[in-house]
Formats: C-alpha cells, sequence, structure tokens
C-alpha cells in the first residue's frame, strides 16, 4: 500500500504541477486574468532580467523628432546607452512614444552613425578623414577668408551695412534653445546675416 | 495629428472618449480620419474658401460670441472710408500698386488713422525681410479714441467689414471650390458653433503643412478670426494650435537661427529702417503704442549686454554699432539662388537636410555644388553632404565630381542623448534634457563646435585693429568648460539667455525686471524666468499624475511659465470666469489680484475695471479687459489694419499652380506673392494662362508616422525603413484607370522642375473632387526619401519650385500642379529632355513667367 500511495502521490504532485505550468489554468485561477504577466511567465522569461533594471542611472530626456515634446528615459550601462523608453511621469506623453521614438535607442547607437571627421577636397572623388582638430582649424581660415573677400562696410550712401553676403548656415530646430543662442550669437558678431533653419520651410 | 504627432494625439481620442466630436478636414484620408467623427475631403489649397465660408455662416446667423467679440476684439472699430475690399476690386484691397505687386495700406487702417498706414516702399521692404507681423502688431500706434460702435452696426464696423467680405463665401460657393457638399460642410459649421460659447470651447489644430502657401499666414488668420468670433482664444480647450515637426523649432524661432530675428521676436536692423539705435528701438516700441512691445528698448538692451557684455555701454549705444544689417531678402530660397550664380562662398548645414527637405531640390544641389567649401554636421551621412556623388544630378551629368569645386567637412554631431540642454515643444514649453553619455569619437555638439570656432576666430583676430572686427574682439565668449571634451556647459548658457541683474549678479525671474539702461542682462526676453529664484525651471519635472491637467510643475513655458496665452479673455470683462465650467483665470476681489490654474497672462493686481489715463502708452495704456496684451491695441484682430503684406482680410487666392481658375475673384493667385523668375524655377502655368491642362493633377505632400522630414534621422535606422520601406504615391481608383497605373507598380510624376519616381498605391484615401463643375484629381506623397540610407528613392521635393508666402517667406511647397504617368522615369541626360518636353507643351520658355497681377480680360483670350 505504502508503495503504491506513494505513486499516487507522486503522480498527483506531478500532474499538478504539469497543470500549474499550463499558462491557462494560472490566467483562469491566478491574479492575472488578462494573461499579460505572471500567468504568461515560463522559467525561461522568468529567469530574464531587463535592461532597465541592471542599467546604472537613468538620464531624464526629451525626443529628438517632433515637436510633441514626449518624455524619455535614457538607461546607461557602462557608460552606454541600453535602452530608451518613454518617461510615465510626463504629463505630455504619458510614457508613450510613437515608432521613431521608440526607435531612437537605434539613432543613438546605430553604427551606422558618423564617428569620424570626413573630408572631400575639390575634385575629390571620395572622402578622406581628418583630425577634428585640424577640420576646426581648417573652417575657421575660410570663415575668415570668406568673410574677408566679400565685406561690406557700408552702402553708397555710407548707411553702415558691417555684413558678409558670402556665409550661409542653415539648421537648428533639432537642436539646443543654447545651441542655437550661441550660434546666432557668434555669426552676428562677425556679420554673418543669413542664417536660417527649418522654421523657414 | 495621429499620423504625424501619434503621441499628441492621445488627447484627442481622450477628449473623444469623454464626448467630444473630432472632425477631420484634410485631402487625404488618414489615420486622423479613421478616427474622427466626421472626415471631410477638400481640395488642397481651397482653405480659405472652406473657413471663410465658416466666417460666414457665423456672421450670417450671428453664431459669434457676442459679449466676447465686444470686448475683446476689434469688431466694434471703424474703419476708414477710403478702405475698399476685394469684393469690389476683382480681388484686390484698395492701395495696390502693381509695379512693386505690394500694397500701400493706408486706406486699410481704422478711421482717422490713415496717415499712419504702410506705403508701398515699407510694405515691400517688410516683404523682402519677413518683417510684416513681428512684434505682433507691428505699424502704428493705435490710440484709444479710435471711433467705436459697440452695437456692430455701423457699415463701417469691423464686424460689417467682415461680414460683406465673406457674404460670397456661401454653402455653394464652399462646395464648388472646395469640393465638399454643402450639407457636409453645414455639419461642420454647426458642431463649431454649438460647441462654442461661455459653457464649450472648440480647439483648432493644424499643422504646419498650412503655413506651407502662398496664402499661408492668411489660411491661420482665418483660423484665428473663427476662434476669435467663437469666443475660443485664451480659454481652457480652445485656441489655434499649431503642430510644429521639430523637436525644438518652437525654440529655433524663439532663439532664431534665422536671418530677420533677434532672440525674443527683435528685429534684425534693416540698413534704412534701423540705420540708428534710436530708430531700431521706436520700430519695435512704437512711442505712444500701448502693450508690453512698449518696453523694448529694455528687451533690446538687455540682450547686447548679454553679447557683449562689459563693451556695450550707453555711449556706444551698447553695442548696436557692431549689428550687421539687412538690405533686402536674405532668406535660404534666396540664398540658394545666390549660391547658383556663385555669390556665396561657404555654408554650413547643421541638422537639416536641403538636398530632400526644401523646396527644388535641385536648386539646392546645384547651388551646393558651386560653392568654396561646406560644413555638414550631422549623425549620419545625408544627401547635402553627398551630392557631388550621389545625387540624382549625377546621373543626368548636370554635377561631375571631377569639376565640382565645392570643399566638403563632414562633422559628426552629437544626439539628443550626449549633451544637456533644452528643447522649445510645440506649446512653447522648454523641457531640460540631461546628458545620459559622451558623444562616441569626434562627434561633437553644436554648443562645443560653435564655441570653439568663436574662440579660434577670436585668437585669430586678437591683435586686429579693423574695425569690422572690434564686434568679435570685444564679444562675451568666455565660457567655463567642463570634461575632457571642454565643452561649455548648457547651465551657463541657459542662464545667460535668462538674463541677470548686473548690479547684483542676481539672475531675474521675469522680463519685467529688464532695465533700458544697461544694468540688467538677458539672452532672449521672453524666456526670462526660465532660471527663476537660481533653479533650472526647465528641467522640472513633478510627475503629471501628482498635479492638475494645467501641470505647471512640469517644464516651464514662455512667457513667464503661462501655460496658455491670453488667458485674461477665459474670464468676462469684470474679471468673473465665463462659466463655471470654463474658469481658468479670474480676478479675485478680495486679494486683490488674478488668481487661477494658470499663471495669468496680465498684470497680478490690475483690476478689471481699470481705465488707463488720458494720454497714458505702454503698459499703463493697457485696459483692465484688454485681454489681448501684446497687441498695439490689446484687441484680438478679426481685421487687421496693418501689418499684413496681402491684405487685412483673407480672401481666397488660387495657389500659384492651379488647374481651377478662380471662381471668385478676376485676380486668380496671391497678387503679393514672393516670386523668382528665373529660367531654373518655373511655375506650371494656371489659367487663364493656356496650357494648364499639360500638368492636369492637383499634388500634395505629407508626412509619414514611420519617417521624419527628410529621412536623416529615420531612413537610416533598420525598424523605421522596414516598416516603410519605399518611396510611392497614392492615387484613386479613378485616377489609376484614367491613367492606366497599376497598384504596386512603377509610375512617375512630372512638373515643370523634375520628373520622379514611386511605386504606386490605388487608394480610396484619396478622391476625385467635383470643383467648379469638372473632375479634380489630387494625388499625395510622402517626402521622405533620397539617395542615402538604408531605403532610397526619388524625393517629392524635387517636383516643387520656388513661390514664397509674402509675410514670412515660406514656400507653397503643399500644393502643386503634375503629370503622372505609369512607369518609371527616364533616366540620365534623357531625364532632362523628358522634363523639357512637359515644359516646351506648356510654353515655358526660359523667359516665360505667370503675371502676378492677373490682367483684366484674360481670360477672354483663352
Amino acid at each position: 500500500m505504502r508503495p503504491a500511495r506513494a505513486w499516487v502521490r507522486v503522480v498527483s504532485v506531478g500532474v499538478k504541477t504539469w497543470i500549474e505550468g499550463w499558462p491557462v489554468y494560472r490566467q483562469l485561477t491566478g491574479t492575472d486574468p488578462l494573461g499579460r504577466g505572471a500567468a504568461a511567465q515560463s522559467p525561461k522569461s522568468k529567469s530574464l532580467t531587463s535592461r532597465t533594471e541592471t542599467a546604472d542611472r537613468v538620464a531624464k530626456s526629451v525626443c529628438p523628432y517632433c515637436a510633441v515634446g514626449c518624455g524619455q528615459q535614457i538607461f546607461v550601462k557602462d557608460e552606454k546607452i541600453v535602452q530608451i523608453e518613454g518617461d510615465p511621469d510626463s504629463p505630455v506623453s504619458r510614457g508613450r512614444l510613437c515608432p521613431k521614438g521608440s526607435a531612437s535607442l537605434s539613432l543613438v547607437t546605430s553604427d551606422r552613425r558618423q564617428q569620424k571627421v570626413l573630408y572631400r577636397r575639390p575634385y575629390g572623388k571620395d572622402w578622406e578623414e581628418l583630425d577634428l582638430d585640424t577640420a576646426m582649424n581648417m573652417i575657421a581660415d575660410r570663415v575668415l577668408a570668406a568673410r574677408d573677400a566679400t565685406w561690406q562696410d557700408a552702402d553708397e550712401e555710407g548707411r553702415p551695412l558691417n555684413r558678409t553676403l558670402g556665409i550661409s548656415s542653415l539648421g537648428g530646430a533639432t537642436l539646443d534653445n543654447e545651441e542655437n543662442y550661441l550660434i546666432k550669437k557668434l555669426f552676428t558678431a562677425i556679420g554673418a546675416i543669413q542664417i536660417e533653419n527649418q522654421a523657414r520651410i | 495629428m495621429a499620423e504625424a504627432h501619434p503621441v499628441g494625439f492621445q488627447w484627442v481620442v481622450e477628449a473623444k472618449n469623454r464626448g467630444a466630436k473630432v472632425i477631420h478636414v484634410d485631402p487625404r484620408f488618414t489615420r486622423t480620419s479613421a478616427l474622427a467623427h466626421t472626415y471631410l475631403p477638400v481640395r488642397a489649397g481651397a482653405d480659405i474658401a472652406f473657413l471663410g465660408g465658416v466666417i460666414n455662416y457665423i456672421l450670417s446667423n450671428e453664431k459669434d460670441f457676442r459679449e466676447y467679440v465686444v470686448a475683446y476684439t476689434n469688431a466694434s472699430m471703424l474703419v476708414s472710408e477710403e478702405f475698399e475690399d476685394t469684393e469690389d476690386l476683382s480681388g484686390l484691397f484698395s492701395g495696390y500698386d502693381p509695379e512693386t505687386n505690394t500694397y500701400d495700406q493706408s486706406s486699410w487702417q481704422y478711421a482717422g488713422q490713415q496717415d499712419e498706414g504702410q506705403e508701398e516702399e515699407e510694405s515691400h521692404a517688410d516683404r523682402e525681410t519677413a518683417s510684416g507681423l513681428e512684434q505682433e502688431s507691428h505699424g502704428p500706434p493705435i490710440p484709444a479714441d479710435v471711433p467705436r460702435d459697440p452695437t456692430l452696426q455701423d457699415p463701417r464696423c469691423v464686424y460689417q467689414v467682415l461680414k460683406r467680405h465673406y457674404a460670397r463665401y456661401t454653402p455653394e460657393v464652399v462646395e464648388r471650390l472646395c469640393g465638399v457638399p454643402q450639407e457636409k460642410f453645414l455639419e461642420v459649421c454647426e458642431a463649431w458653433t454649438a460647441n462654442s460659447g461661455r459653457e464649450k470651447t472648440t480647439a483648432l489644430v493644424y499643422s504646419v503643412g498650412w503655413t506651407q502657401h502662398s496664402v499661408g499666414v492668411q489660411y491661420i488668420r482665418a483660423g484665428a478670426i473663427i476662434q476669435l468670433l467663437l469666443g475660443n482664444m485664451g480659454r481652457p480647450g480652445g485656441g489655434v494650435m499649431a503642430l510644429r515637426g521639430h523637436a525644438s523649432i518652437q525654440g529655433s524661432t524663439d532663439i532664431p537661427t534665422l536671418f530677420n530675428l533677434l532672440p525674443g521676436y527683435l528685429p534684425m536692423p534693416h540698413f534704412k529702417q534701423h540705420e540708428s539705435f534710436d530708430q531700431w528701438i521706436d520700430a519695435i516700441r512704437h512711442p505712444e503704442q500701448s502693450g508690453f512691445w512698449a518696453n523694448a528698448k529694455s528687451y533690446a538692451v538687455s540682450l547686447l549686454k548679454s553679447y557683449w557684455g562689459d563693451a556695450a555701454t550707453e555711449q556706444n549705444d551698447f553695442g548696436y554699432g557692431w549689428m550687421p544689417r539687412l538690405t533686402g531678402d536674405h532668406g535660404t530660397y534666396q540664398q540658394v539662388l545666390d549660391m547658383i550664380d556663385g555669390k556665396i562662398k561657404g555654408y554650413f548645414l547643421l541638422g537639416q537636410n536641403p538636398a530632400v527637405g526644401s523646396a527644388h531640390g535641385k536648386a539646392q544641389r546645384l547651388g551646393m555644388a558651386n560653392l568654396d567649401w561646406l560644413v555638414v554636421r550631422d549623425l549620419f551621412m545625408i544627401e547635402s553632404a553627398t551630392f557631388w556623388k550621389n545625387g540624382p544630378e549625377i546621373g543626368t551629368g548636370e554635377i561631375v565630381p571631377e569639376e565640382c569645386k565645392t570643399e566638403v567637412f563632414f562633422m559628426p554631431a552629437a544626439s539628443h542623448a550626449e549633451k544637456s540642454g533644452t528643447f522649445t515643444q510645440t506649446q512653447r514649453m522648454l523641457q531640460w534634457r540631461e546628458q545620459a553619455v559622451e558623444p562616441p569619437g569626434d562627434a561633437r555638439s553644436e554648443l562645443w563646435f560653435f564655441y570653439h570656432l568663436g574662440r579660434i576666430i577670436r585668437e585669430r583676430l586678437a591683435d586686429s585693429t579693423l574695425p569690422r572686427d572690434e564686434g568679435i574682439r570685444r564679444l562675451a565668449w568666455d565660457y567655463e568648460l567642463h570634461g575632457e571634451l571642454q565643452e561649455p556647459r548648457g547651465e551657463d548658457v541657459l542662464k545667460e539667455i535668462n538674463g541677470y541683474d548686473l548690479t547684483t549678479g542676481k539672475l531675474l525671474s521675469n522680463f519685467t525686471e529688464m532695465k533700458p539702461d544697461g544694468s540688467t542682462s538677458g539672452g532672449c526676453w521672453i524666456y526670462t524666468g526660465v532660471y527663476k529664484d537660481g533653479v533650472n525651471q526647465a528641467a522640472r519635472r513633478k510627475p503629471g499624475r501628482e498635479q492638475n491637467y494645467v501641470a505647471r510643475e512640469w517644464g516651464w513655458a514662455w512667457p513667464s511659465d503661462r501655460r496658455t496665452l491670453y488667458n485674461r479673455a477665459s474670464a468676462d470683462p469684470d474679471g468673473k470666469p465665463w462659466s463655471e465650467r470654463k474658469k481658468y483665470v479670474w480676478w479675485d476681489e478680495e486679494k486683490g489680484e488674478w488668481v487661477g490654474d494658470d499663471v495669468p497672462d496680465f498684470e497680478k493686481t490690475k483690476p478689471p475695471s481699470y481705465r488707463p489715463p488720458e494720454g497714458a502708452s505702454g503698459v499703463e495704456a493697457i485696459s483692465g479687459d484688454d485681454a489681448f496684451i501684446m497687441q498695439g491695441d490689446g484687441k484680438g484682430w478679426l481685421y487687421a489694419p496693418s501689418g499684413l503684406i496681402d491684405g487685412p482680410m483673407p480672401t481666397h487666392y488660387e495657389p500659384a499652380e492651379s488647374n481651377v481658375r478662380n471662381p471668385l475673384y478676376a485676380q486668380q493667385a496671391n497678387p503679393t506673392r514672393k516670386v523668382y523668375q528665373r529660367s531654373d524655377n518655373l511655375t506650371n502655368p494656371s489659367p487663364p494662362e493656356q496650357h494648364s491642362e499639360v500638368y492636369p493633377f492637383v499634388f500634395s505632400t505629407s508626412r509619414l508616422t514611420e519617417h521624419h522630414t527628410a529621412g536623416g534621422m529615420s531612413r537610416q535606422l533598420a525598424y523605421l525603413s522596414e516598416l516603410q520601406p519605399e518611396m510611392f504615391v497614392e492615387v484613386s481608383p479613378e485616377l489609376a484607370a484614367e491613367r492606366e497605373l497599376e497598384h504596386m507598380g512603377w509610375a512617375h510624376i512630372v512638373t515643370a522642375r523634375a520628373a520622379i519616381e514611386a511605386r504606386v498605391m490605388v487608394t480610396d484615401r484619396l478622391a476625385p473632387l467635383r470643383i467648379d463643375g469638372r473632375i479634380v484629381h489630387q494625388l499625395w506623397m510622402p517626402y521622405h526619401w533620397g539617395s542615402e540610407g538604408l531605403v532610397t528613392g526619388d524625393s517629392a521635393n524635387d517636383l516643387i519650385g520656388i513661390t514664397l508666402d509674402p509675410n514670412v517667406l515660406i514656400q507653397e511647397s503643399k500644393v502643386g500642379t503634375c503629370d503622372i504617368q505609369p512607369g518609371r522615369r527616364p533616366s540620365g541626360p534623357e531625364l532632362l529632355a523628358y522634363v523639357q518636353s512637359y515644359r516646351d507643351r506648356a510654353g515655358l520658355t526660359p523667359g516665360h513667367h505667370t503675371p502676378i497681377e492677373t490682367p483684366r480680360g484674360a481670360d477672354g483670350e483663352q
């Protein structure tokens, strides 16, 4: 008898485990009637840890695409961005992101991103690499040369012009206010007035 | 909205779930239409006819919110006897000068003010510098004694002028021009008016495609007139909401990288209008005018103090002499044409991709191919950086790499996650972003790039004795650097923008503390307060669920953290809420101040009963019931006596390219539109000109949820590219049958500028419309594609020419005419010959140009 009872017990324990391992049973009897949480969990998914949980820190940010201004949380581990999610605190977006905002992890971590300064010389057929400092100095030289070559002190009646029409700049709507401020300040000081951005188009 | 601003659209759905009625008007059925109660297809480019019809419905049925209209708008003011309407002059207002295609605006003024109106020359200069509407009520001072008729019965009062102007915009006319059945149109009118008034408000939402028309400003004016007539401005749930398309396009307008503006909407000096410092100041503040612009000297001097620090003194007009001057149109399109003509040497592209995103892509690329040097700062390799090796003109032979002299620098940029700073979103709210990580490789922020570019330039010029270099040498450019990358701190720049009391070194808390004597600084007066109490207010992040719906402790909105502008209008003239249901800001008699859910957009302790003393000006002249405190007369303008280049009231003109003869007026298109008559910028013919049948269809363009603008931030990403992999054109089944277009097959689209190819999507989302007795077909394209990225394709913007709105110099890119044919376009030099064959048939010889003013009698010649 004993061994038989033991067998029955083993079988019933096995059946119980087997039934409880069935997500539908857990969904019907447990606390997760919609089957979107505990009921759907497998031993494998139970052992997983989300990237957001193990991140070293979270930066509060804002989506870089349209002007709705959805809140983003940027999760960082080992000085690398590991995940970007909607910020549930934001009264603008309440944690939601659209397909573009949801893809912004790949925007910032893409291996297609250019990380090197590239240079195409006049009449060149391809790019060459250039050192950042060298490029900065070359650009400054060209700004000053263009400015010198096209400088206008005054019009024919002596009214001040103080400007160059030899330099143009386009863009700013994807940038920060602080950046636009410095761009306009510098260009105004060197007399470059042909400064425009996406708001004109 | 659901398509291009999906997360914002959740609030429309939320409102819908609470019983709001959602109406969508659009040439094409979109994801927004799918969730709306009512969808109305309309003809692209006929919006003023539609909105004018709504205005006519309101006025002829007296559905306006009369108490609001009398108190807060200029409805009761009398217009000069000399004013003549488009209804009497075949589509022109009085004062038109056919030589300059501008108006002498004297006759548009209020009665007794005729001498104050802008003359043609001034109006012309305003068009060239896109400055017509700067400082809201640009123009003459509006004294308190403008004759008024509060009964609104005088035939010269604005209300009656408006009523006459729109009398012809009947439901029949709306049907004839827009293709909207009368009963559907009336359903909209009834819903809009029934849902406005004391107890209810209606919101009007547009996306900035509305601005991309030769009458774009007047579209928005028409919307504003409706919202003023119905009492929906300055009230919760009301307003006119512009959905803008870049993370900080609002910020880059407030702190502008725009040729005609300085921070806070101060004008860039014009060589003639603003030759001296005093002329500049007076042009902004209009001495004797009421409103907050009267303090413009404080804002302007504070800006100059931020620019030049100690070097800006009273003796040198705070450095005004160092400011460069405008002489005319220096906008992006003028620049591009100047590049083609070899006048411009160097070009910076800062996160913008004009080779795909701007109108007339070929002109953009040919312009860049004729520079000395180009600096492209972006995250990815974009089309504007590779025009010399991968652009469409390589195929046609118009650009040959070995012959293209342009030197190109590609400077990798830091992403939004790799720098800290503020974006200003579409409701004027600044939100601070924390830096997550350092940028990779050579990638740097614009803050880094421009600081160091400025540093190097200043080092080069340190010993210069040239007067021209003084403004650079004396520029306040000492930013503390931090980190390995030697980056200036965004916080320091935001503080500079906020401004300081220079005597105490304390940060200002409001622009009202700014002084005209040089004792305060502030880089953008409307942003003053963002660092109130020394705290970065834009970084506030109290969770939305812990606040009321106004959520004032999240971010910071300009001006002075006001979330709804002109919210004084949410209370009645006596300061009481219009209704309990729509309570927002009101006068608390006991406390003696304005209180409510928002920061009152009014002087806090000025009572509703306040009336200005005789001879008052500036802020003192704002009466206790003048809700529109930035306007020269304190009123919302139903009729604009000055400031608009193309007329005091919106009027239906056909788009610059149309296949419909304007059924309302002899004048076909906007008589003041800005054109560039050149052989490389031809315009398709429109009636009454001949040959409009060569380009028989109407097209429009817009965005897809899965892509962003010119694709630089979306066609480079795998997920988004997979979701929307290919350029396509949507056509109705009827048009597909007419042109034998096959679903999923190829077609090409032709205009006077270009021919592009796309996959065909045959869909009911577009429907043929009956316009003025005949069928008009419309087709639609997304504009995201170009030659770089994971998915490539032809650019819709290549199809579009350069014709601009006269007020703001924005191109008409949301409507044009075209042909569509099955199959792929030709390639190589044959493509040029193919486009030319269309021009030949359309009579577009190199010297051809469409007259701006439609010649009288032209219809008879057809």
